[in-house]
């Protein structure tokens, strides 16, 4: 337990970076965790295939907020080509916690990802399994 | 630290082979039995039993083997009728758990007897279990659902209950203990005003049958459904009981063997009851280790057990009271309240509260507890919750206790 609760989970959980909503954004997708009634919105501002600006917003546990947190920080700047091959296991290693045996909290972990690969696919449900395995 | 005097649960918890292990380097507390209990050895042993030495489908052959399983099988309904008070076994019927012994009751009983414009009235605990089958139910008929309202402190509103349980109500269906609040329902006196008003009741006893006495007679109710796994039973295993007239005039629910008289090619004539609503192989060994577990939690004493609980719970809300921005969702006194304990701790998600309390050895679930109506009336989106049960001690309260500091330091 106390591996998952490393520095960087409760800075970004306590102090999330790009917390917020847009304006006008391009792309806005919320997506719900049914099993504890989280959700994540992102926001996404797009300009010529880039990903100019990014803002989550919602409410979850801390693995949630701050892989949120993180993965809006690799976003900005990022093509939406990139963002839409954007690896789960690359979420995971920035979170850096070991998730991989504990199904519950990472659906918790990849919340903020299926949002974002929803909004940008726009499509109406990214089943669960695409996170699963 | 409270003294638990009504049993020793010492002594008890080494009939539980499970909770003798550590988990992250801490003995086990487990403190989600309001999800699933665990199962002590006469338990295990009786499935164990079942499959080495007389494993055989019931009711079909004439060879010793299915003698012997059909003799246990239907023993095992008995043990189940004297346990809930019923005045014959033919009004206990296995199921697969409560979910689908409400399901039943919504299909069989509701299919015959709601009609467009009929209304089905819930209250705003109920489990999921006990909400989407009467939705469905509404949809196929024209039926209306009614909420009973409830207070802060997460009692039925009896005033609410007044001016929606009126003429035109069908069924009654409520939780005896709600599985969040720890709320006790006062069945007993629901069911004399669902009948007043030519209403039938149906009781989910999913959390009161595993924790308390409870006898239908006494209580008056129609249906009563309940799950094995949550009463030292094995899962895979529950009993819709109803009141024999109303199973009588039921029409069947799965078709299939074992609920038929004559099969012809056109149509069929169905069995009597119980028969007529266990359609195809039912969980033999299942049902017979929940006779079983019938069989311990009588031998303890329901009282007891409901006694023990009350100090259980009374020693962990005083020290969750003292446990800095911790709020408890349901009533703060044990009265009229089992020992379900659902919170929030502020700052903390229940999520990580729960991750936290694993990491000290303490299991606890976190979540909506299939309880999203309820959540959204408190306007939170999940708590965390300590369920307790015969084998709880009033040390791993205070182990819960300690583990919840640690998590609002954590998160400072
Ligand atoms: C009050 C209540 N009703 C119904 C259920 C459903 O039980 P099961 O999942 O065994 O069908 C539960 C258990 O989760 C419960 O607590």
């Amino acid at each position: 337990m106390d591996d998952m609760y490393r520095e960087q989970i409760l800075e970004h959980s306590k102090h999330p970076h790009n917390f917020g909503t847009l304006e006008e954004p391009s792309v806005s997708r919320e997506e719900f965790n049914p099993l504890c009634g989280d959700r994540v919105r992102m926001d996404l501002q797009i300009t010529d295939g880039v990903i100019t600006d990014v803002r989550f917003s919602g409410r979850g546990c801390a693995i949630s907020q701050a892989s949120a947190s993180l993965l809006t920080d690799e976003l900005r700047g990022m093509k939406v080509e990139d963002a839409k091959v954007y690896r789960k296991e690359d979420l995971l290693e920035l979170i850096g916690i070991p998730l991989a045996k504990n199904p519950v909290r990472l659906k918790c972990a990849l919340l903020s990802l299926k949002a974002l690969k929803a909004g940008l696919y726009g499509v109406g449900h990214i089943h669960d399994d695409d996170e699963e395995e | 630290m409270a003294t638990l005097s009504t049993f020793d649960v010492l002594a008890l918890r080494r009939e539980f082979p499970i909770l003798q292990q550590q988990v992250n380097g801490k003995p086990l507390a487990f403190l989600d039995s309001g999800a699933s209990s665990q199962k002590p050895r006469c338990v295990i042993e009786a499935l164990d039993d079942y499959y080495r030495r007389y494993n055989a489908n019931v009711h079909r052959g004439v060879y010793k083997l299915s003698e012997e399983a059909t003799f246990a099988y239907e023993r095992a309904r008995g043990k189940v009728a004297r346990f809930i008070g019923a005045s014959s076994k033919r009004e206990v019927i296995f199921t697969r758990n409560t979910t689908e012994a409400i399901n039943l009751v919504a299909y069989a009983w509701g299919g015959a007897n709601i009609r467009a414009g009929d209304r089905i009235l819930l209250t705003m605990m109920e489990h999921h279990s006990n909400i989407v089958p009467w939705q469905m139910l509404a949809q196929r008929t024209g039926a209306t659902l009614d909420y009973i309202g409830i207070d802060a402190e997460g009692r039925l509103c009896l005033d609410d209950l007044e001016q929606k349980l009126t003429p035109g109500v069908k069924l009654l269906a409520v939780t005896q203990q709600s599985n969040v609040l720890g709320t006790i329902n006062p069945v007993a006196l629901l069911a004399e005003r669902a009948h007043a008003v030519g209403a039938k009741i149906l009781i989910d006893g999913a959390q009161s049958v595993p924790h308390m006495p409870v006898d239908v007679r006494a209580l008056g109710c129609d249906f009563l459904a309940f799950s094995g796994h949550k009463m030292c039973g094995p899962t895979g295993i529950g009993v819709l009981w109803a009141r024999r007239e109303i199973l009588e005039a039921m029409p069947p629910f799965l078709g299939g063997g074992s609920m038929i008289e004559v099969v012809d090619l056109e149509s069929s004539t169905y069995a009597g009851v119980p028969a007529r609503f266990e359609a195809g192989t039912p969980a033999i060994g299942e049902a017979i280790a929940l006779g079983e577990a019938c069989d311990f939690l009588a031998g303890i004493g329901m009282d007891s057990i409901f006694q023990h609980e009350q100090e259980l719970l009374g020693h962990a809300l005083d020290r969750l009271a003292s446990v800095e921005g911790l709020h408890i969702i349901g009533p703060h006194t044990t009265e009229q309240r089992g020992a379900a304990l659902s919170f929030t701790l502020e700052g903390v998600h229940p999520h990580d509260v729960a991750a936290i309390l694993d990491g000290e050895g303490v299991a606890v679930r976190a979540g909506h507890h299939c309880t999203q109506p309820l959540h959204r009336f408190y306007d939170v989106p999940a708590t965390t919750r300590a369920s307790f049960y015969i084998y709880n001690t009033a040390e791993e309260v205070d182990r819960l206790a300690a583990g919840l500091e640690k998590a609002r330091k954590l998160f400072q």
